[in-house]
């Protein structure tokens, strides 16, 4: 038990450091990788209080898909130079106060949810269905999202589409000009359209574009 | 105290599998480039030791008294990270790959997610590598190749969706141990081609090794490596590629399971069986590396977004209609 103690503070040591080093650090690609760093630290907790479905979840799209698109747009855009010209400029004074609102918000936030633990007991006596510990996590979830909230989780399928869909509107743009490949043009092509034979005249020379 | 004997052992344990990996990645190399030389009717390495087996040896011993250099314009912490970070990505990944019903160093029951999720953060080596070395082409190669790997991740994850609703478990013993009677490359072939395809690009293997394509990025992402920082990028990519033999050989072709439960073929112990299967899928992997061209950039793209990804998410809807219809589901 002191071991699984332990293990716990080293990660949500690393967890917080990290999660400050992503506000601290100069570098905007270095916060990326801090957030890479609290992004496994958090599964790792995850996996240590049996959540091993979310733990490798977490790691699979927010480490292994999210956090990569991030590190391209950094990495593309040169937001360290952006950012420091936003933190130098005059107008500044202007985002604190919206700052200060969202994280007055998020602070009330935790205050509710760390006092919500004070009643957990009471808390697991509320839950809707049963918690059935021979099941492993990943079946129990299954078994319960495919079923009672299928509706939620559809519903969540769906703002999900049409985030994507938005996005894709957002950025797609049809440029002219691009030369794109079509397979079935190469191979329905046969020697009629590719080949003419013509007799050319001398000092006349042959007209290529037909 | 017994605490202390358990944790001695698991070390133990660990260095018994770490160990004949790192092996086994040397000697691959060398059976690499013996087919490869193979193909081409060339000799391939041959001097060095009985066949030339200790090639790689003698490659690693040259790598490792070279000097490292260090560019002066690169962010130095993250350059030095990136090959270890390819490296111990690769490593890990083994903690869970079963060799027989018993010997698995870690027996969990999300292991297939874990290998998927160990295999989604190898792109971390190659992006760090690239971005530190603040250099054009090892810049152009990381982005190549970061794109390329999660595209193709997609495509392994609806794969592998298929041959778990053929399971019913996550846990990468019980894959194996549902193919007893009949090994999942038969029901499902097709997803078997496409996986070992998307395999060869996740590990950036020829035919879609852009990433290093040499006559446009020189060497891609480890233009700037030199020396034991080289051998560990090159060492990682090897151990990965075993290591995606090992899954596929996990998933479709029964693992440590013998071809058929019969006298002479069943006396064979289990990691045996394993080890020729991965060395199958390898020589596969090798033979392809001799014989087939380099794709273009757009066209690979096309091949993992337009093609694999609509293909394997309709054989997800076919297999389960297909279980569903037959009253096949696994847990029932």
């Amino acid at each position: 038990m002191i071991a699984h103690a332990i293990v716990f503070y080293i990660f949500s040591l690393i967890a917080i450091v990290s999660a400050i080093m992503v506000t601290v650090s100069k570098n905007t690609v270095n916060s990326v990788f801090f957030l890479i760093l609290d992004f496994i630290s958090i599964s790792c907790l995850f996996i240590m209080i049996g959540a091993e479905f979310l733990g490798m979840i977490m790691l699979i799209v927010y480490v292994g898909a999210v956090a990569v698109l991030f590190l391209f747009v950094v990495m593309m855009l040169n937001v360290a130079q952006q950012k420091n010209e936003w933190f130098n400029s005059s107008g500044r004074s202007s985002h604190i106060p919206v700052g200060l609102l969202v994280s007055i918000i998020i602070f009330f936030e935790l205050i509710i949810v760390v006092g919500g633990w004070k009643y957990k007991p009471d808390l697991l006596d509320s839950i809707a269905i049963e918690i059935n510990t021979d099941l492993t996590n990943t079946q129990s979830l299954g078994s319960v999202i495919y079923t009672d909230y299928i509706h939620l989780f559809q519903l969540s399928g769906m703002v999900l589409l049409v985030a994507m869909i938005g996005a894709i509107v957002l950025t797609f743009r049809q440029r002219s000009g691009v030369k794109r490949q079509s397979y079935f043009k190469q191979i329905s092509r046969d020697r009629k359209d590719g080949i003419e034979l013509v007799d050319v005249e001398n000092n006349k020379g042959v007209k290529i574009d037909a | 105290m017994a605490e202390l004997v358990i944790f001695f052992e698991q070390i133990y344990r660990i260095l018994f599998l770490l160990i004949p990996v790192l092996v086994s990645v040397a000697m691959i190399v060398w059976l690499d480039r013996r087919v490869w030389a193979f193909v081409q009717k060339r000799r391939g390495p041959n001097v060095v030791g009985p066949f030339g087996l200790f090639q790689t040896l003698a490659d690693a011993l040259k790598y490792i008294f070279k000097e490292i250099i260090i560019p002066a314009s690169s962010n130095k912490v993250i350059f030095i990270l990136a090959p270890i970070v390819t490296m111990t990505l690769a490593l890990i990944a083994w903690a869970v790959i079963p060799f027989s019903e018993t010997f698995v160093l870690a027996d969990i029951n999300v292991g297939i997610l874990y290998l998927f999720a160990v295999s989604s953060l190898g792109v971390y080596g190659i992006i760090m590598g690239g971005w530190a070395s603040n250099s054009k082409y090892p810049f152009l190669g990381a982005i190549r190749s970061a794109a390329q790997m999660v595209s193709y991740e997609v495509s392994i994850g609806v794969i592998i969706i298929n041959v778990l609703l053929c399971v019913g478990s996550l846990n990468l013993s019980d894959i194996v141990l549902a193919q007893k009677d009949l090994w999942f490359v038969i029901p499902l072939f097709p997803m078997f081609i496409i996986f070992f395809i998307s395999a060869l690009a996740e590990t950036n293997r020829p035919p879609f090794d852009l990433p290093e394509a040499e006559a446009e990025l020189v060497a891609g992402y480890q233009t700037e490596y030199s020396g034991m920082m080289y051998a560990m990028f090159w060492l990682g990519e090897y151990a990965n590629i075993l290591l995606m033999c090992a899954i596929g050989s996990i998933l479709f072709l029964g693992g440590w399971l013998s071809p058929i439960d019969l006298f002479p073929l069943n006396v064979i112990p289990a990691p045996i069986w394993l080890i020729l299967k991965i060395l199958f899928l390898f020589i596969l992997f090798a033979l392809i590396k001799a014989i087939v061209p380099r794709y273009r950039y757009d066209q690979l793209m096309k091949l993992g977004w337009k093609i694999f990804l609509p293909f394997s998410l309709i054989y997800v809807v076919l297999t389960a209609s297909f279980l569903m219809y037959f009253d096949l589901l696994p847990g029932n």
